[in-house]
């Protein structure tokens, strides 16, 4: 293998528990990737295991090539940025940026040069000499990143860096994090929860769940090709259609019985013959939501509802229209203003159209996965 | 208004610290000027005498070694408390419970009865010495009792709780989160301990030096059941001219003149901090 930082069969387990079970990934060098998942899915312990501070019960970590599964964090170059920030709160914020060149013996002035230049990097100059509890949340963990930073690590771990800040804040320090990895160059590995923070930041994602990655892309592949249940509903929304396969229309797409909706046509994402079982997703923005009938064309799948559930966004709306025995959610964008246009409401009759294209056969479908959505259907 | 209600709330323990520890010890200043009547009377009338009797060398030497055996104490009582405050914070809740009570037990047996069994424990006939001479440790005539050896080792026994709460104290609110910082940024394990860990519970360490060697400073029944001669305290001194020699004047300067050592400091200290 050739990455950067590579582990190797890695296996976790907290006595009974198995944190992170058997995953095998390779990150190269520069690359701004990801791990998404949900809490306990062993994102962090994978991240713990990149640094050292918890060892693999099996397999290897390796950084350029070379074993570092048995190295002390502190014999490692690889920093984190940690979720609480974890400042040294006795130190100022000079001093905490310049701990790591301390503690590497640096000289003054080259300690001195290479704080100045991190704290104007994170713009904190003027803050210098403040200790941590005067400073603001987001004023903390660009102190933390200028700390981690300043030791030149080959990769940066962030484990949930923008958890604790408000949406705004969040998204700025997103957009400020990604001209710092533009700047510095080197590779990082980034923890998050939030699928949002994961998809604008990284260059790859690797989705976990359950100690397991699940499936590892660029953000739009994974957002438009999840080859599971998981993946489609965790990351985003989408419906989930099942049916039977009844006829091909060609190499392309096929004819798809679904029970309680009628017939559809679907895209062969993956080979499938006729009286095949086949798992859909279908993303609501794929969904066009019209009052009128809309016209037939080949390949647009056409079906009429009544809306049972409205949630207004702002900018969008979302629907879930009852279609026989399915509820279907839908999204529609709002070009125009709101009192220009005359939206459908509660129990109004809609008709919904989407292109083949637009839903995707999964290669796995889990039913507990529809837990996941904003608003899963309450039997 | 607030000047009012500012003296309402701190009424109480005024009130408390000047029955209690102010009164007494003007009385005790008191006495120190007053002339001795032999038999453990007090005469009336004022006079130096006392005071005098302090300007004598044996002090001095008495003072040195009252404050290096104070000092010894405090410095072992702390490193022995900082591991098991330490190992207290990290444990589960059920554990630091359990852990809490084997500290405080020993509270439970009376001061005196446990020095007696240090004495029993050290006892030149001992089993503990006779053991300790058997492996060549122990030289024939020497002893474990009634040396400044004892005295530090019965006095660290003593103080040990006095050590290991306040820094439990201290490092149960620590972010342990702050070592692993301390370690992914280079340092090693006693690096991040010295550099993160003793500063974020300076606050307990503080608490524990004052409560350990203040009152070692004044500490004599120790020294008296199991230090010799050359292990007395000013303690001892004081209780001697107070119950062997009945000269009441002589002990209180004595004590003033140990109360003043230790509170001069804290006015010192509290003057750089106004200036």
């Amino acid at each position: 293998m050739t990455g950067h930082l590579i582990f190797e069969n890695v296996t976790r387990r907290f006595g009974s528990f198995t944190a992170v079970s058997d995953v095998t990934l390779e990150i190269q060098k520069g690359e701004c990737f990801s791990l998404l998942g949900p809490s306990g899915c062993g994102k962090t312990t994978l991240l713990r295991m990149a640094a050292g501070f918890e060892k693999p019960d099996s397999g290897r970590i390796l950084l350029n090539g070379k074993d570092i599964t048995a190295l002390p964090p502190d014999k490692r170059p690889v920093n984190t940025v940690f979720q609480n920030y974890a400042l040294f709160p006795h130190l100022t914020v000079r001093q905490n940026i310049a701990f790591g060149p301390k503690i590497a013996k640096w000289s003054k002035a080259e300690t001195g040069r290479e704080v100045d230049r991190m704290l104007n990097l994170v713009d904190l100059t003027a803050h210098a000499d403040k200790k941590p509890a005067q400073l603001s949340g987001g004023q903390k963990q660009r102190v933390a990143i200028a700390r981690a930073l300043v030791n030149k690590p080959e990769v940066l771990l962030l484990d949930e860096p923008l958890a604790a800040l408000d949406l705004k804040l969040r998204q700025r320090l997103l957009v400020e994090l990604d001209a710092i990895h533009d700047e510095v160059g080197i590779t990082f590995i980034y923890v998050t929860h939030d699928q949002g923070e994961a998809m604008s930041f990284s260059d790859r994602i690797a989705v976990m769940n359950k100690g397991k990655i699940v499936q590892t892309g660029p953000p739009a592949e994974i957002y438009e090709t999840p080859r599971s249940s998981f993946v489609a509903a965790f990351i985003g929304d989408t419906n989930f259609i099942d049916g039977k396969i009844i006829e091909g229309t060609g190499q392309a797409f096929s004819r798809c019985e679904v029970e309680g909706l009628g017939i559809i046509s679907v895209d062969n994402d993956q080979p499938v013959k006729t009286g095949d079982k086949v798992y859909l997703s279908l993303r609501p923005e794929k969904i066009l939501l019209s009052s009128l009938k809309p016209s037939a064309a080949p390949l647009e799948n056409i079906i009429s509802g009544k809306v049972e559930d409205v949630i207004y966004f702002g900018s969008h709306t979302r629907y879930w229209v009852r279609c026989g025995d399915w509820r279907i959610c839908a999204e529609v964008q709002h070009r125009n203003f709101l009192l220009d246009e005359k939206p459908p409401t509660w129990n109004d009759e809609v008709w919904l159209r989407w292109h083949a294209n637009d839903a995707f056969l999964l290669d796995q479908y889990r039913e507990e996965d529809e837990a996941l959505l904003t608003l899963p259907e309450t039997p | 208004m607030n000047r009012r209600r500012e003296w309402l709330n701190t009424a109480p323990s005024f009130l408390w610290l000047t029955v209690f520890v102010v009164l007494p010890v003007l009385v005790i200043f008191a006495i120190a000027f007053r002339p001795t009547l032999g038999g453990g009377g007090i005469g009336d009338g004022w006079s130096l005498d006392a005071i005098r009797s302090l300007w004598d060398f044996s002090y001095l030497e008495l003072l040195s070694r009252t404050v290096w055996i104070s000092a010894a104490v405090t410095g072992l009582c702390l490193l022995v408390s900082l591991p098991v405050a330490y190992a207290m914070a990290r444990m589960t809740p059920v554990w630091r419970a359990r852990v809490v009570l084997l500290v405080i037990v020993p509270f439970w047996t009376n001061f005196v009865i446990r020095v007696f069994a240090w004495q029993q424990i050290l006892h030149a006939e001992g089993w503990l010495a006779d053991r300790l001479r058997d492996l060549g440790i122990l030289g024939e005539n020497d002893r474990l009792l009634g040396n400044a050896f004892a005295v530090i080792l019965v006095s660290v026994y003593t103080y040990l709780p006095f050590g290991i709460l306040p820094l439990f104290a201290a490092a149960e609110k620590f972010d342990f989160g702050l070592l692993d910082a301390a370690r992914d940024l280079g340092a090693g394990a006693l690096r991040s301990i010295t550099t993160v860990f003793l500063p974020g519970i300076r606050q307990g360490l503080m608490t524990a030096m004052i409560v350990i060697f203040i009152p070692m400073l004044g500490s004599y029944i120790v020294p008296d059941m199991v230090g010799g001669t050359d292990s007395q305290m000013i303690g001892n001194k004081i209780a001697q001219r107070n119950f062997g020699d009945r000269n009441l004047p002589q002990a209180a300067a004595l004590s003033a003149a140990l109360t003043l050592l230790v509170i001069a400091p804290m006015f010192l200290k509290r003057k750089k901090n106004e200036a």
